[in-house]
């Protein structure tokens, strides 16, 4: 079956890429998204920190005297300070004048009436984040704009940020690791349920058809309603195929049997001898077609049940026995005895219908083959393994082509003058085969054919 | 011997009525089971040959109906169907045997003979001729009180001579009636049987004479 199915990709593996792959987009989207967030934080830290710093400083600015005096605290720097050792700058203008700190330092512009604004620029070869602050001063008859910058590099908060964005890519991959094996998991339960359907269909019996009755998913319940009618379609085609097999039997010999008595007939009436010559030869002929038309549709049956074999329990003794029953009439007229060497019931586990085609042809053939008052012994044994031997008196089977006789429509070159068709030790082969057993064909030192029947122990 | 035979294909029933009729036998035919229920019932039968599928049933039918009514004609079931399950259901519904068609007459015999002596039915098929009883459905010939059993050839061939006292038959038709078509002999086989028979009959007033060139014939006192 394998060999026929074409594969195109794995439910499971598109199952299972699709869930990792979207674990994957969303653990790093979890990253990126907590990464960025935790950067607004930490800017927002830095930024309340300048917003106080440079508060403070302001606050600290007075008027005295007509002239503005900042005499800011020690901690209003301080509070800058970090582990990483950030630099600080600051600046303090009255108007645009500076009074005090670094010169050029960049002075984001206000937004409307806004008093404070941040900007972040490289200076002195370091992004740096500064805070423009502004306060209007007034005192007496003066009213004057105060205002101060404040800067500090960003490597303590890159450090934050650094730390920070380990622990999300720690976090994020484990995320990761969990939904897959998650996925993993639940690819597989649900693959289970197709896993075991293909095993309770695979397991049962070769000829059991009937619908699969086990509760499915919902999901799954169109495959199995599918496969159901398949079997019911196959089911049916089986039967009607024996059917046919039947059918075709009661075509062919009804009308060979009417031809063959008329011919019996008419020969016992006419007695010029080339008359009889020719009806001789019609019944020959009639013989020689209803024997290849029922072994052809005997063999047609072996092919067709091979495949789904009926085992019941036979006994070989019994079926033999009722087969050498039957055969007496036909063994009588040759003035042929049956010796049966049988020991108690031999039990096998085989297709009835197949058995019974092969012990009859086994037996047939060497019946048709053996001389008048001759001898056939039939020998049913349970060791070493079940089998029938069977050998007659006749002229045995030709040496060299001990090999080929089993071979369909393949006869012995002495079978001349015997009507036959070819297929009966074909036919038994077949079912030797299809119950892991073969056929042996031999001849007996002091002549005459012996075949043996061997099923599998 | 008196035959029943039940079969709906008209052709194939004159066919065997007319082999059937050579033997010296007497056959009716029923097509249907329905005439074959009126037959068997107004008629004695040595044996019934019935074929299985009939236009108003199933031949089968007629066995379980032939059965129940105890009635013990044998019967040979003639089927077209070689299924072997076919036949053990047959065996097992009563039927005494089968055959499968198309069937050779002397085989057809061989197991008429075979059922009847199983039957140890009546012995009316007893010949008595001169000082010989011959039953051939036993095989036997008694001569002066010597029961002989006779091979099945020999049996067939005193058979063919004994029911036509007087008649001339070929050695060619004798084989014919002796070995199946299959079998290639000579027609010369046909004398060790004769030689056989004349073994038996010894002692005896009845003779087989050789008519050199036409064949045999027997003759009694």
């Amino acid at each position: 079956m394998t060999d026929t199915t074409r594969i195109s990709g794995s439910l499971r593996n598109r199952l299972a890429t699709t869930l990792i792959g979207g674990a994957a987009v969303l653990a790093v989207l979890l990253f990126v998204v907590v990464r960025g967030y935790a950067a607004q934080i930490a800017q927002q830290g830095q930024d309340s920190i300048l917003a106080a710093s440079a508060s403070s400083i302001l606050d600290a600015a007075i008027i005295r005297d007509g002239s503005v005096e900042v005499d800011f605290p020690y901690s209003a720097l301080s509070i800058l300070s970090t582990p990483s050792d950030d630099r600080i700058f600051y600046a303090i203008y009255r108007d645009d004048t500076l009074l005090s700190g670094y010169e050029s330092l960049p002075r984001a512009p206000f937004d409307g009436s806004a008093t404070t604004a941040f900007t972040t620029t490289d200076f002195q070869d370091d992004a740096v984040r500064f805070i423009s602050a502004r306060r209007i001063l007034v005192g007496e008859n003066l009213r004057t704009h105060v205002s101060v910058v404040v800067g500090q590099t960003q490597d303590g908060l890159t450090l934050t940020l650094n730390r920070i964005s380990r622990n999300v890519a720690v976090f994020g991959i484990g995320f990761f690791i969990l939904a897959a094996l998650l996925s993993y998991w639940a690819t597989s339960i649900t693959i289970e349920r197709l896993t075991r359907l293909t095993i309770s269909v695979t397991r049962r019996g070769p000829q059991d058809l009937s619908p699969v009755i086990a509760p499915m998913p919902v999901e799954m319940a169109p495959l199995v309603a599918s496969l159901n009618t398949l079997m019911d379609r196959l089911d049916q085609s089986l039967n009607r195929s024996e059917e046919f097999i039947a059918e075709a039997a009661h075509r062919v010999r009804t009308p060979l049997a009417t031809v063959r008595s008329y011919a019996e007939a008419t020969l016992q009436r006419v007695s010029k001898e080339e008359n009889r010559q020719a009806l001789r030869s019609m019944v020959r002929a009639i013989d020689e077609s209803s024997r290849a038309a029922g072994q052809l549709l005997d063999h047609a049956m072996i092919t067709f049940r091979a495949d789904h074999l009926e085992y019941q329990d036979i006994d070989l003794v019994e079926l033999v026995t009722e087969f050498v029953r039957s055969f007496s009439p036909l063994a009588e007229m040759k003035d042929i005895e049956f010796s049966l060497h049988m020991s108690p019931p031999v039990h096998i586990a085989g297709d009835p219908i197949l058995m019974q085609n092969a012990v009859r042809n086994v037996i047939d053939n060497a019946l048709k083959y053996s001389p008048c008052e001759s001898i056939i012994s039939i020998t049913v044994s349970a060791h070493p393994n079940p089998r029938v031997i069977i050998t007659d008196q006749g002229p045995g089977f030709p040496p060299e082509q001990l090999n080929t006789l089993t071979e369909r429509f393949t006869r012995g070159d002495n079978a001349e003058g015997t009507v036959g068709s070819g297929l009966g030790l074909t036919i038994a082969q077949d079912v030797a085969l299809a119950h892991e057993g073969h056929l042996e064909l031999s001849n007996l030192p002091k002549g005459g054919a012996c075949v043996t029947f061997i099923l599998s122990a | 011997m008196k035959f029943l035979l039940i079969e709906d294909n008209i052709q194939l029933a004159h066919a065997i009525c007319s082999r059937m009729g050579l033997d010296g036998h007497v056959i009716d035919h029923a097509e249907t089971i329905t005439d074959a229920c009126a037959y068997s019932e107004t008629n004695d039968y040595d044996l019934i040959l019935l074929d299985i599928m009939l236009p108003d049933g199933d031949g089968r039918d007629f066995l379980t109906a032939h059965r129940d009514g105890h009635k013990s004609t044998p019967v040979i079931v003639l089927t077209a169907r070689s299924q072997v399950s076919d036949r053990i259901s047959i065996l097992d519904l009563g039927a005494d045997d089968y055959m499968t068609k198309p069937f050779d007459h002397a085989e057809l015999e061989a197991r008429c003979r075979a059922v009847l002596r199983r039957r140890g039915g009546p012995l009316q098929t007893v010949k008595r001729i001169g000082n010989v009883a011959f039953d051939p459905v036993a095989g036997t010939l008694i001569v002066a009180d010597e029961t002989v059993q006779l091979r099945n050839r020999e049996l067939r061939l005193l058979e063919v001579l004994i029911n036509a006292p007087g008649q001339i038959f070929a050695k060619q038709k004798l084989v014919d009636r002796l070995f199946s078509y299959d079998d290639n002999v000579s027609e010369n086989a046909v004398e060790v049987y004769i030689a056989r028979l004349r073994k038996h009959l010894l002692g005896s007033t009845v003779q087989i004479t050789t008519l050199r060139g036409l064949g045999y014939r027997l003759d009694y006192d």
